[in-house]
């Protein structure tokens, strides 16, 4: 047993009794066996935080095994943490401390266990790292560092323990702090302290030690306190991802949470990649009196709009004077925790925000050595718990920042299967093709000129909202045959649907323009996508079917999707059997085909998504589907 | 009161979260603070509704005053409230002094593994504080359980800012944690905040007595207090040093960690 922690817990006063006012998140990481849990299990001890009986009860756990009293059984409850005197995963305590609550997150260091100091660091607002210092700067040392940073940590001290085991040298401090300030030099990172501790035998953890008069700076406690709380996100400007729409009663709440920035009742909000924008009508609430009329970064909030536009989940609201990026492409930072390797090529689901998109590798740029940052290595997959620069495409445009100007809005996770197994930054937005088209889309939904008629009061007298049915396939799979039965069987049902054959522009539209020009095929699309636009607005289902312009259908169907935004589309492909449908295919039809049950189907789907309102007594009412 | 709302404003995010993703939905509510404060965070999450059933796991040993709360709660607030009862083990005789770990584990985790089963809910929210006990420490937001409805706690999957594990092989099922990061203190002061009804259990009532923590009968024990209000129950909290469990038989040596493992809350 170790008498000196029996002294310092009569010394102390009973824990901190002032109320706090705010709480942070500390996480504590570093090479295996440097300390962590040994520094956690003192800094309670030697503040008087821990409960009464939980020192007795490690005390028993020691002596049944035979073993000096160890600060870190504390924490690493599991019985198998114990026998192997190391953590598995991270345990999440609180203490209080100078009117400010902490959460601890005590982190392994074991690199087995990386996937858990990352989720620990994740959630983390500052970090300690430990180097013992007489194993000096490790393997894990560099990389937790390295992971810091890349998971947006930046505010952080470097602890270096067992300084009692070099005789409380200040040249081994020296060297190690030399060290490892020039390794995180090599990405910017700069710690705020650099503290020499015992986390054993208490020195400068809680109290100042006697044996390091060379040292003048802050304790571990102190530094604590020197750690600031991060106010900086409510002065961006807004994003407000949208995490769901609810119409639990009379109103339509679009929930979420904002990641950056403030909105007040009155805000034009502009959702991306849709481009729809509308008025914050009230922010809502339960219990809230009086309601609020402003929110800002870091609220769970609900809002009314003063028009029920389509927008969903994923879509990322904004001012208009900052939206976020979109593109199909982007490229990141990635570390990877996956079971099995990162492929090229290979499909995943790419959630950023509350937003979902598959996506694939485009290319692995190279692997990031963490140990020499120097040194870079060309791969065709990334191993676990390694670091890669990637090329991400994914299968729709997806709106995000950078991660250096927006932290939740610039970072991502990638789902294998089942699992969370890998998280990122985005550091570069990559040009696609559709970008023209898309900042065509955008400009003109800002600048369209509209009567008092809205789209939704269209929707109500017609009794179903506007849509696009895009039929693409191949020539001879009765594509326009088919395109004509849903026009014809919507229009028997009182719909107003309008088959839109591409062919036809060419007789007047596009009449001017030359086949010989080689932007011919990309023109036709453009207007035909336009007109399809224009139709849309006028509260029209629109039935389209073209041959495809000369360039691939998959190609078409996204320069088409792209200019009729935010209308829905239906996506409807038809192939001979055995043929893959395109991405974002909703309804694929392959072989020889039942038209009149082809038919039906699209109808059917074309009320699951909420185009079709099924009337109910003499006035329909009009059912979104959220 | 800026930590509570910040607190708030995870547990809310985390349960938009989950109903977005979970068809078969359910909270668990035993009636007592920490539970309250969830249902009730529920209601701020869905703007005054709760749009997922309660289940109470009835272990037939809970103070009476609890089924009152409970029923008129649930009444006033219009929740569906699903009892679940291991009544096999009940009508065997199942009771504590068989042995806790034997009496909990019937009527507690295979109860409430059996309505899991026959409901087949895929998603279960707990009112579980990480303060609680040192196993709960570890627990992560969102936390798988296999087909045994057993915690493996060696390879628990990451949990990356705000993103959380809502996909899952079929036959297992996630347990989700809204109230993690709250400690027992805050949970008494959010019931102050938003006027929260408790049960006065939690008070002394005259004897100098109150429950700090609320279980069966026969297994919870009243704390000495002097306690009559929510600040004074925050006062004696801020300065006091003994673990809130400590009225709770369980956890006596590794109880809770083998508990926990098989699937307990
Ligand atoms: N002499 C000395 N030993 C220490 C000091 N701090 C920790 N130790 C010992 O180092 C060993 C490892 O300590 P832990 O606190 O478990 O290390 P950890 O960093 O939490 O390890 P993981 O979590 O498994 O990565 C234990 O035996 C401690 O007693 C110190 O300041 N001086
Ligand atoms: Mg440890």
């Amino acid at each position: 047993m170790n008498r000196g922690f029996i002294e310092r817990v009569n010394h102390m006063t009973q824990h901190d009794q002032t109320k706090p006012q705010e709480s942070l998140n500390i996480v504590i990481v570093g090479h295996v066996d440097h300390g962590k849990s040994t520094l956690v299990g003192r800094l309670y001890a030697d503040t008087g935080s821990l409960p009464e009986g939980k020192v007795e009860k490690v005390q028993a756990i020691c002596r049944q095994q035979g073993k000096e009293f160890e600060y870190a059984f504390l924490f690493d409850a599991f019985l198998e943490e114990q026998e192997q005197g190391i953590t598995i995963d991270t345990a999440r305590t609180f203490f209080i401390w100078n009117g400010r609550q902490y959460i601890i997150i005590d982190a392994p260091g074991h690199k087995e266990f990386l996937k858990n100091m990352i989720s620990g660091a994740a959630r983390a607002e500052a970090a300690l790292l430990l180097i013992d210092a007489l194993e000096g700067v490790r393997e894990q040392s560099k990389k937790h560092g390295y992971l810091l940073s890349l998971l947006g940590v930046t505010q952080f001290a470097v602890v270096v323990n067992k300084m009692d085991l070099v005789g409380y040298r200040q040249d081994v401090f020296d060297g190690i702090e030399k060290e490892y300030r020039e390794f995180l030099g090599q990405f910017r990172a700069v710690p705020q302290q650099m503290i020499p501790v015992s986390a054993k035998m208490g020195d400068n953890i809680a109290t100042r030690s006697s044996h390091m008069n060379w040292y003048q700076g802050p304790t571990v406690l102190e530094t604590l306190a020197l750690f600031k709380k991060e106010q900086v996100r409510s002065e961006q400007p807004l994003r407000f991802p949208l995490q769901d729409v609810y119409k639990f009663d009379a109103r339509r709440i679009l929930a979420g949470r904002i990641t950056a920035g403030r909105l007040k009742v009155g805000d034009q909000l502009v959702f991306s990649p849709s481009n729809k924008t509308a008025l914050v009508q009230s922010i809502e609430g339960f219990n809230v009196d009086p309601p609020q009329s402003e929110a800002q970064a870091g609220q769970s909030v609900g809002i009314t709009l003063d028009e029920q536009i389509f927008v969903e989940r994923g879509e990322i609201a904004s001012h208009r004077d900052s939206i976020p990026l979109v593109s199909t492409a982007i490229r990141v930072n990635l570390f990877w925790m996956g079971r099995r390797p990162l492929e090229k090529g290979r499909k995943y689901v790419l959630r950023l925000a509350t937003r979902e998109v598959a996506c694939e590798v485009a290319a692995i740029h190279r692997i990031i050595d963490t140990a020499d940052l120097a040194q870079l290595q060309e791969s065709q997959a990334v191993a676990k718990n390694q670091v890669a620069e990637l090329t991400l495409r994914a299968k729709s445009p997806l709106a995000f920042d950078l991660s250096s100007s927006f932290e939740a809005t610039g970072r991502f996770v990638l789902v294998d299967e089942y699992d969370i197994a890998g998280g990122g930054i985005i550091t570069e937005l990559v040009h696609d093709e559709q970008e023209g088209l898309r900042e065509e889309a955008r400009q003109r939904e800002y600048a369209w000129l509209t009567g008092d008629v809205r789209a939704e009061d269209r929707a109500a007298q017609y009794g179903h909202r506007a849509a696009i049915v895009l039929f693409t396939g191949s020539a001879q799979t009765g594509k326009t045959f088919l395109a004509r039965r849903v026009e014809a069987l919507l229009v028997a049902d009182s719909r107003h649907a309008y088959l839109l054959e591409g062919e036809n522009l060419l007789q007047g539209l596009d009449a001017d323009l030359s086949a010989a020009d080689p932007s011919f095929a990309a023109e036709r699309v453009r207007r035909y996508g336009e007109v399809a636009r224009l139709l849309i607005d006028t509260g029209l289902i629109v039935v389209s079917t073209s041959k495809t312009f000369g360039i691939n259908y998959q190609r078409m169907a996204e320069m088409i999707r792209t200019l009729v935004q935010p209308a829905p589309v239906i996506a409807v492909h038809m192939s001979r059997a055995g043929e893959e449908p395109p991405p974002n295919t909703d309804l694929h039809f392959a072989g020889p085909q039942d038209f009149d049950a082809a038919a039906r189907r699209i109808l059917e789907e074309l009320k699951r998504r909420g185009v079709l309102i099924q009337p109910s007594g003499t006035k329909s009412t009009i059912q979104y589907s959220i | 009161m800026k930590h509570l709302r910040q607190l708030e404003d995870q547990s809310v995010y985390i349960l938009r979260e989950a109903y977005k993703h979970f068809n078969h939905l359910a909270m668990l509510w035993s009636m007592g603070k920490d539970s309250t404060v969830l249902l009730w965070l529920a209601r701020k999450a869905f703007f005054g509704h709760v749009p997922f059933p309660l289940l109470h796991v009835d272990t037939s040993y809970k103070i009476p005053a609890m089924i009152e709360y409970r029923d008129r709660i649930a009444r006033e607030w219009r929740l569906n409230l699903v009892v679940g009862q291991n009544k096999e083990a009940l009508a065997a005789g199942m009771n504590h002094t068989l042995g806790r770990d034997v009496c909990c584990t019937a009527l507690k985790t295979t109860a409430m593994k059996n309505l899991v089963e026959e409901k087949g809910y895929t998603g279960i929210i707990l009112g579980v504080r990480a303060d609680e006990d040192s196993t709960r420490a570890k627990e992560r937001y969102f936390s798988p359980r296999d087909k045994h409805g057993d915690w493996d706690f060696r390879d628990q999957p990451p949990e990356l800012w705000d993103q959380f594990k809502t996909t899952f092989p079929p036959g297992t099922h996630i347990r989700i944690h809204p109230l993690l990061d709250w400690t027992e203190i805050n949970i008494w002061e959010y019931i102050k905040h938003e006027n929260i009804p408790f049960m006065d259990l939690y008070l002394d009532r005259g004897d100098g007595t109150r429950y700090r923590s609320l279980g069966c009968a026969p297994c919870t024990m009243p704390i000495k207090s002097t306690a009559k209000t929510v600040d004074e129950i925050i006062a004696e909290l801020r300065g006091t040093n003994v673990a809130e469990r400590a009225g709770r038989a369980q956890d006596a040596g590794r109880g809770m960690e083998m508990l926990r493992k098989k699937g307990y809350m």
